[in-house]
């Protein structure tokens, strides 16, 4: 990371993944759903709070030598709804992956209710995106309305 | 006037929040017309399913069904069943729904009748997930409603004690989101107050106010529920409410004439034994319309019309 004309200007990565238009305060939690914990022997570089044209402030995270499943996109787009996924090869974009939520999260997000029948069956989760922003979901068994920030927890 | 014809048959009754104004009002209308009839459900089974115990909503449906000459299978309680023995609900369905028409299920576990209708491939009625959904319930305290008021439109409708917990409130406030001019007065303790979630759905559609106050005055209809006691994960918090909203002859005083005055039933010391003689007091109209609530939504699914 180093300072150009005033702005922080951070590493370039040859292989990997680069999410950025985190919400601001969000990477950790996006740390948490890639999986990165103490052992990860990848470059991971983080940004918090940078100033963004879109965003006013944003996150930023550049993971090497990692690319993204469909369902790691969808919880990712359930902490971070703006986000932007980019694929990179060679210091190259070659992909740009939508962040989008789809209309229902199956086996991504735990039901808040304990009394819930999927936390107590064999069967996933099954939520439906009622709003994006603020983000709503409510439970297609059970109907419990989960709100925002609270869904982030419940990642499976 | 009468509108189009709606498609019932085969129809799944899980969640209040899946019924229009329309579907509402033409079980109220069919309920109203239907008379016991030994010829209209003949050959037909219904599987009760009563996973945890129930008087009024078992006995009422059973009713129902054999008024209209069907025929009633099922468990009242898990004891003697397969499901002690670790049988998931899925795979008790499966083999369920081999034998019957119909199912009509009580389970404690909230989402289990939308999980048993995602399951099966016959009509389902949900009659009570653990705190989520009892649409039927909700079905004949509005047929009582408009009964005595002759109108579901333009009520003032009072919902007294536990709204928190009690999920015929809950259902009942989503129902009159479908009528115009509804007036709430939520009445409760502080910590038994309607959830954000459901005032988010009457935002807008419903005008409403919460008071701690008993308040009666000026309300065409009293809906007064039991502070449950097995609702309560701490027994201190219970202890504290219980009996915080007694309706006695003289809180009644203050009611109008044309009041009425419901409750779902069972009731412990919320209405004391000498409000029944009073003539607002009709949980006893509002227990019976049970029956032909349930004869007409049966008719309607399994025939159509």
């Amino acid at each position: 990371m180093r300072e150009v004309n005033g702005e922080l200007k951070v590493s370039k990565i040859r292989n990997g993944t680069v999410i950025d238009h985190i919400t601001a305060g969000m990477a950790p939690a996006v740390l948490k759903i890639l999986g990165i914990e103490q052992g990860c022997t990848d470059t991971v570089i983080v940004a918090m709070n940078v100033r963004s044209q879109r965003l006013g402030f944003k996150d930023m995270v550049k993971v090497e030598n990692r690319a993204l499943e469909a369902e790691t996109v969808k919880k990712i787009a359930i902490v971070a709804p703006q986000a932007t996924v980019n694929i990179i090869k060679d210091f190259a974009v070659v992909q740009k992956i939508p962040v989008e939520l789809p209309h229902e999260l199956i086996g991504i997000v735990r039901c808040s209710n304990r009394n819930c029948v999927t936390n107590a069956e064999p069967i996933p989760s099954y939520l439906v995106v009622e709003n994006r922003e603020p983000l709503r979901l409510r439970c297609h068994y059970c109907e419990t309305v989960i709100e925002g920030p609270h869904a982030s927890v419940l990642l499976l | 006037m009468q509108g189009p014809k709606l498609d019932w048959r085969g129809k799944d009754i899980i969640s209040i929040r899946e019924l229009s104004r329309e579907h509402i009002e033409d079980v109220l209308n069919h309920a109203h017309q239907i008379r016991p009839d030994p010829t209209l459900l003949q050959g037909r089974v219904m599987a009760s399913l009563f996973f945890e115990p129930s008087t009024r909503t078992q006995l009422s449906f059973a009713t129902a069904m054999q008024r209209l000459g069907g025929r009633v299978i099922g468990f009242s309680g898990i004891e003697g069943t397969s499901i002690v023995k670790g049988e998931s609900l899925q795979d008790t369905v499966r083999t369920i729904e081999k034998y019957a028409d119909i199912i009509v299920i009580r389970h404690p576990l909230e989402g289990s009748a939308r999980l048993v209708a995602d399951t099966v491939s016959i009509p389902v009625i949900n009659a009570g997930d653990g705190a989520n959904q009892h649409p039927t319930q909700t079905l004949m305290d509005l047929f009582t409603i408009k009964k005595f008021h002759n109108r579901l439109d333009g009520l003032k409708i009072g919902l007294v004690g536990d709204l928190k917990y009690g999920r015929t409130v809950h259902s009942l406030a989503i129902a009159l989101t479908r009528f115009r001019k509804i007036t709430l007065r939520l009445i409760s303790p502080p910590n038994l107050r309607m959830p954000p979630s459901v005032l988010q759905e009457l935002n807008g559609i419903v005008s409403y106010t919460e008071t701690e106050h008993l308040d009666l005055s000026d309300l065409d209809v009293v809906y007064v529920t039991r502070i449950q006691k097995e609702r309560f994960p701490d027994i201190e918090e219970y202890e504290k409410v219980k009996g915080t909203y007694v309706i006695t002859p003289k809180v009644c005083e203050m009611l109008k004439p044309t009041a009425i005055l419901l409750h779902p039933l069972p009731r412990v010391d919320e209405i004391t034994p000498d409000v029944d003689t009073l003539p607002q007091a009709k949980y006893f109209d509002q227990v019976q319309n049970g029956v032909p609530v349930r004869m007409a939504l049966l008719k309607l699914i399994l025939l159509g019309a």
